[in-house]
């Protein structure tokens, strides 16, 4: 009899798979979670991050317009005089100057964008930034007093045409009339409009520019021009094209987005390993029922096929479900988080989710890909091996016998330990990733090998216990298939361990730094975001005349722009002795620099970004003019990813002319309390505007958002774990119900109910031991690798490591315990069958 | 007289914390050149309007119109950015073509700053970005308008004295004192140049009015519109006629002045002036209904009025918000071809206010 007749093949495939899914229900749910978990979550994710993306460089868009270039300087405003030699250059057909201002806005934490035009020049060049007047009243786009909102912005001030707002100028605020709306800006657009003279004045920015947006004659080369131009501004002022713009604000957030693309794809990783751990095992028990079906006169091809399409069955509908539930998650959580997931990175927009097909067929291809891959392996065991052989009973583990050999696992391990040495890829710590990837699955790999290792060794320790005996015999002499069990602890609590330690590493890091950073007993600042509160030296002598205030620090913080493509890097200035610095920052390494010299000190990621090293002479483009500064130092800085550079506050001044400040640290006379001076600067005349807070406060804050932004760190290791214990949970119960029969014998020379029911509870527990202790050092070696590879290669800033030991024994014992229990309900429903039918059953 | 500025007038428009005060029009003013062909910032409205027929070397007549305004704003004189509008300079330009069969029109606008835009005092000189007129020390007008559609770089050389309108150059525009401007022409403009068209240059020649007009109260509150023409008669003598006009058409106040080619001139007050007009042409566009063929009476003289083509209309609501008809119009008497000029319609769409 052959199964030659492709109808009656197709049956018996069919007959195949649903009789494996009746009969294991759970098994090819748990897989199908796991598949469909990990699709979701990265799905999920890359929509999220796509649809802020685009948000936030549509809205970057709406400002450059028609316009073909962008003009912009090296500190957020420049000189007007710019404007009429960018208009008259040759080339040039038209040109529309802006000021760009993040105004604050009392109560609020964060500002309103304001962008004041001239209205005659914007009109064709920048249309959406036109205010619309109400019908009488034309002219209001040229008045000194009318501001046009955005509807997001009118909804943010619960205002509307009529009304009015107020906006932080210094410590004082200008109210401005909402004269119209902005009817183009895009939902979620918080931006305000008005006359460029206007904003000029009643923002106290006579005679600066933040931007000219360019429209070029045509037939102009745009390179040629953009680079004429740069000579012969001097590098003073940058011309942008809109690519420029947009790859701007996507560095802004890249690695965050990739470090989150990556953490979905672990989930990924673990959902293939269920697959593979699932199949496995189904193909070990059905193995002399494959053996039958090839004397049957299947072929190997066909039965690989059969193996595979399982699997392939299990990844098309968990990544179906998947892509589903990735839809419905990425807009739960844009709803509740906002679109930067906690990480702060796409202030002011608000994301509209649109559904693309192109990225949910890649991300099914991935979920079906994985699931394929996953059964791969079992199924060319199923199809290799010798059906006489297979047909016996017990020759399960000679099935998985060549996945014990060490070499390819030792291979993949080294490439991995190899590969954290590499420098990073485009700015992205591909190689420590690849790493981390090579090192997991070549954990993994080894465990087999490294299982009968160790069981065998514990197998020599003199024992009398029957019991014991029996357990460990088991456990070392079929180490294959205590291995799939192992590996699933072993991925799950490794990336656990990982992850955990990563973020413990970083979290007392910044704790740390925090305290460092923070040395006064109060903070001022002029507003909680924007740019148009300051401190004038007038006011900052009334604070440092105050009674009770022995020392203050006043603080000047601006921007520089000094690479168009990349955001601009914080200019810090502050009272620093070059002596000292070290106590006033927390420096990571100090050099002498020449007494005559400007004197700088660079965050990790100026080193790494502009190549600032220690002693380096570089120019710095202060008020219209490059001047040479010394690199004196580097010093940790968790706040700002792109760069901050610190200098002296008497060198910015003389050398910008720029006196006012807008954070000040105060120490406290001996006998007052920070309550008593905030009451004491409350009365100053502009006291009532300025934010107080004390270190304390300034901590918590700052933590809470640390703890905000790793909220989806938090979220995937939870899910990491879950499928990990499923991972565990069906692998033990498969297993257990594949050793009825033994446990049928077992029963039969004595050994009683509760002994099995021991046996598997310790087996369970050992084996989930020896996967803890393995994934713990798996674990460890990959933290190492995210905290001095990954996290320093992605957002430049490196930490100590630390471990949570707490944490860690913690999740060790609720896995272990986990493992115990559901190795023990395994085996109740193993044994509630007859004992003489198990046995009987292997004839 | 001439167009509009409904515009940036504002005056109603824009109530701001210190509005700066506009000289107004007195009568026994007298005018001196050359300070007054140059801009009169202190008054909020201001226009240099040259007009005029060309002739193509293939004999074609074509009509052109460059228009330079003035606006001061009422901008609060405090702000001390350069960038307040303090002044406006707005400027259309048109090329009236019968084988197109409506204007080919360019305009723009621009806050005055920065050398890009300027109207400055002392002799004529106005800029908007790429588009100038300019007064030389001879008195020749140079001009020059890179449009969309096309381009005009012309010479306007004056053949005769200036033409001082109302009485030496204070023109009443109402029955209210203060309802006025300063206002001369200089008709009879010798043109030289060229006019270029999808890149093709040809050079031109013929005849042209330039009229310079300032004031701060123009129009009276029952005004919504006028009509004005300007003509250079062909035995050397010049007409310029306008009315003011009420919501029912009937004039408000009417003023015309002809001087013969002797020089002798020769005022018309109101009831000696009179528009009548002979046909109507609906604009698909705006709606407009323009009386484009009209009859003028000056005294006992009747003159023909006749358009180079109907569509002559444009609609300048971006940049002054007005729609008007301005349009090359030939000028019979009993029959017989006596001039050619331009006749400016304004409010026949909306009512103007200025």
């Amino acid at each position: 009899m052959r199964l030659s007749r492709l109808g009656s093949l197709r049956q018996l495939s069919c007959w195949l798979l649903l009789g494996e899914w009746r009969a294991y229900p759970l098994r090819a749910l748990t897989a199908v979670a796991a598949i469909a978990l990990g699709v979701a979550l990265g799905f999920a994710i890359d929509l999220i991050n796509t649809a802020a993306y685009n948000e936030f460089s549509a809205a970057a868009r709406s400002l450059s317009g028609q316009a073909d270039l962008e003009v912009r300087g090296t500190q957020p405003t420049f000189d007007e005089r710019y404007y009429p030699m960018l208009a008259t250059r040759a080339g040039v057909a038209q040109a529309s100057p802006m000021l760009v201002l993040d105004a604050a806005v009392s109560g609020q934490t964060s500002p309103l964008k304001i962008i004041g035009v001239d209205v005659m020049r914007a009109a064709a060049l920048t249309p959406d930034l036109v205010g619309v007047p109400v019908a009488d009243r034309p002219f209001d786009t040229l008045a000194d007093d009318a501001v046009f909102l955005s509807p997001a912005a009118m909804a943010w001030f619960k205002t509307r045409v009529g009304g009015r707002i107020k906006l932080r100028v210094g410590t004082n605020s200008v109210s401005l009339r909402v004269a119209g709306g902005l009817v183009r800006a895009r939902a979620g657009q918080r931006i305000g409009v008005m006359d460029i003279g206007a904003a000029q004045w009643r923002f106290q920015r006579i005679g600066q520019l933040s931007r000219v947006v360019l429209k070029l004659t045509e037939g102009v080369n745009l390179m040629a021009f953009k680079s004429a131009l740069a000579r012969a501004t001097q590098g003073q002022l940058q011309v942008l094209q809109s690519a420029d713009e947009t790859s701007r604000s996507a560095s802004l957030s890249r690695a965050y987005r990739v470090n989150l693309n990556v953490l979905a794809l672990v989930a990924l990783f673990t959902g293939a390993f269920l697959v593979f751990s699932t199949q496995a095992l189904s193909v070990i028990r059905r193995r002399s029922q494959f053996a039958l079906l090839r004397v049957m006169g299947v072929t190997r091809a066909q039965l690989l096929r059969q193996v595979v399409l399982e699997g392939g069955m299990v990844g098309a509908v968990g990544a179906a479900l998947g892509i589903v539930g990735g839809y419905a998650l990425a807009a739960t959580a844009l709803h509740f988080f906002g679109g930067d997931l906690g990480g702060g990175y796409f202030p002011g927009v608000q994301p509209a989710l649109q559904f693309a097909p192109l990225r949910a067929g890649v991300f099914f291809t991935l979920g079906l890909a994985v699931a394929l891959l996953g059964s791969a392996a079992p199924a060319w065991e199923a199809a290799r091996a010798p059906a006489a052989q297979a047909l016996k009973s017990g020759s399960e583990e000679g099935a998985l016998a060549q996945l014990a050999n060490p070499w390819p696992a030792l291979v993949l391990l080294l490439t991995g330990a190899l590969l954290t040495l590499a420098p990073p890829l485009d700015d992205l710590p591909i190689f420590g990733y690849l790493a981390v990837a090579l090192l997991l699955i070549g954990g993994i790999a080894l465990m087999p090998r490294l299982a009968g290792a160790v069981f065998r060794w514990l197998q020599h320790l003199p024992t009398t216990h029957a019991i014991t005996t029996l357990v460990l015999s088991r456990l070392a002499n079929a180490p294959g298939q205590a291995a799939i069990a192992l590996g699933g602890v072993l991925a799950s609590f490794s990336l656990m361990v990982a992850m955990a330690i990563m973020v413990a590493s970083f979290r007392v890091s910044v704790d740390d730094w925090l305290s460092h950073v923070l040395p006064a007993d109060v903070y001022i600042r002029s507003a909680a975001s924007g740019n148009t509160a300051a401190l004038s030296p007038a006011e900052q002598a009334m604070i440092a005349r105050t009674p009770g205030i022995a020392r203050v620090d006043f603080m000047r913080l601006t921007q520089l722009n000094l690479d168009p493509a990349r955001p601009a890097v914080a200019l810090i200035a502050r009272p620093i002795e070059v002596s000292t610095a070290a106590n006033a920052l927390p420096m990571v390494q100090t050099v002498a620099v020449p007494a005559h010299s400007l004197p700088i000190w660079v965050s990790e990621a100026m080193v790494d970004l502009y190549g600032f090293s220690p002693g380096k002479q570089v120019r710095l483009p202060l008020a219209g003019q490059w001047r040479d500064v010394v690199v004196a130092g580097v010093w940790r800085d968790y706040a700002r990813q792109f760069g901050a550079i610190q200098m002296r506050l008497a060198d910015y001044r003389s050398l910008t002319g720029d006196t006012a400040i807008n954070d000040a640290g105060l120490w406290l006379q001996p006998g007052t309390t920070p309550a008593q001076a905030i009451a004491r600067l409350k009365v100053l005349s502009f006291g009532a505007a300025l934010e107080y807070a004390e270190p304390g406060e300034i901590r918590t804050v700052s933590l809470k958002i640390f703890d905000r932004s790793f909220v989806v760190t938090y979220l995937l290791e939870a899910v990491a774990m879950v499928i990990g214990l499923f991972g565990i949970a069906a692998t033990f119960s498969a297993q257990i119900l594949a050793r009825a029969k033994e446990f049928g014998m077992l029963r039969h020379i004595g050994v009683t109910r509760r002994q099995v029911l021991g046996i598997l509870a310790a087996e369970g527990g050992l084996l989930t031991l020896m996967g803890m202790a393995v994934g713990f050092v798996l674990g460890w070696v990959i933290s190492l690798i995210l905290v001095f590879v990954v996290n320093p290669q992605s957002f430049h800033w490196r930490m100590q490591l630390h471990v949570p030991w707490g944490l860690l024994t913690a999740v060790a014992a609720l896995l272990l315990l986990a493992a115990v229990l559901t190795a023990l309900i395994a085996g109740r429903s193993a044994l509630s069958g007859s004992v003489v039918r198990a046995v009987r059953e292997d004839w | 007289m001439r167009i509009l500025i409904v515009l940036w007038t504002l005056s109603a428009q824009l109530v701001f914390a210190a509005t700066p005060v506009f000289t107004q029009v007195m009568p026994d003013h007298r005018l001196t050149f050359p300070a007054d062909f140059g801009a009169h910032p202190d008054y909020r409205t201001e226009w240099w309007y040259a007009t005029g027929w060309l002739t193509t070397p293939d004999h074609k007549p074509l009509g052109f119109q460059v228009t330079f305004f003035r606006a001061a704003t009422a901008t609060d004189s405090a702000n001390p950015s350069r960038f307040a509008p303090r002044q406006l300079i707005i400027a259309h330009a048109a090329l009236s073509d019968p084988a197109v069969g409506h204007l080919l029109h360019g305009q723009k606008s621009a806050r005055a700053g920065f050398g890009l835009a300027y109207a400055q005092v002392g002799d004529t000189n106005v800029k908007l970005d790429d588009w100038t007129l300019k007064r030389s020390a001879e008195g020749v007008y140079q001009t020059r308008i890179h449009g969309r559609e096309f381009d005009l770089d012309l010479r306007l050389s004056p053949t005769q004295p200036l033409m001082l309108q109302g009485d030496n150059g204070y023109s009443r525009k109402g029955p209210a004192p203060g309802q006025a401007s300063y206002y001369y022409s200089a008709p009879q403009l010798r043109v030289s140049g060229s006019v270029s068209r999808n890149g093709q240059r040809v050079l031109v020649s013929g005849s042209a009015w330039l009229d310079h007009e300032w004031s701060t109260r123009y129009m009276d509150t029952r005004a919504v519109g006028w009509d004005w023409v300007g003509a250079n008669l062909a035995d050397g003598g010049a007409l310029m006629a306008f009315q003011m006009r009420r919501a029912d058409g009937t004039p408000l106040w009417a003023h015309a002045s002809l001087r013969d080619a002797s020089g002798k001139t020769t005022q018309f007050d109101n009831a000696a002036v009179q528009f009548k007009a002979r046909r109507h042409w609906h604009s698909p566009r705006t709606g407009g209904l323009y009386p484009v063929a009209t009859e003028l009476r000056t005294g006992s003289v009747v003159w023909q009025l006749t358009p180079l083509q109907d569509d002559q209309e444009l609609d300048s609501r971006s940049s002054t918000g007005a729609v008007y008809w301005e349009g090359a119009t030939t000028l019979t008497r009993d029959g017989k071809p006596v001039g050619r000029g331009y006749l400016e319609m304004t409010g026949y769409v909306k009512a103007l206010k200025l």
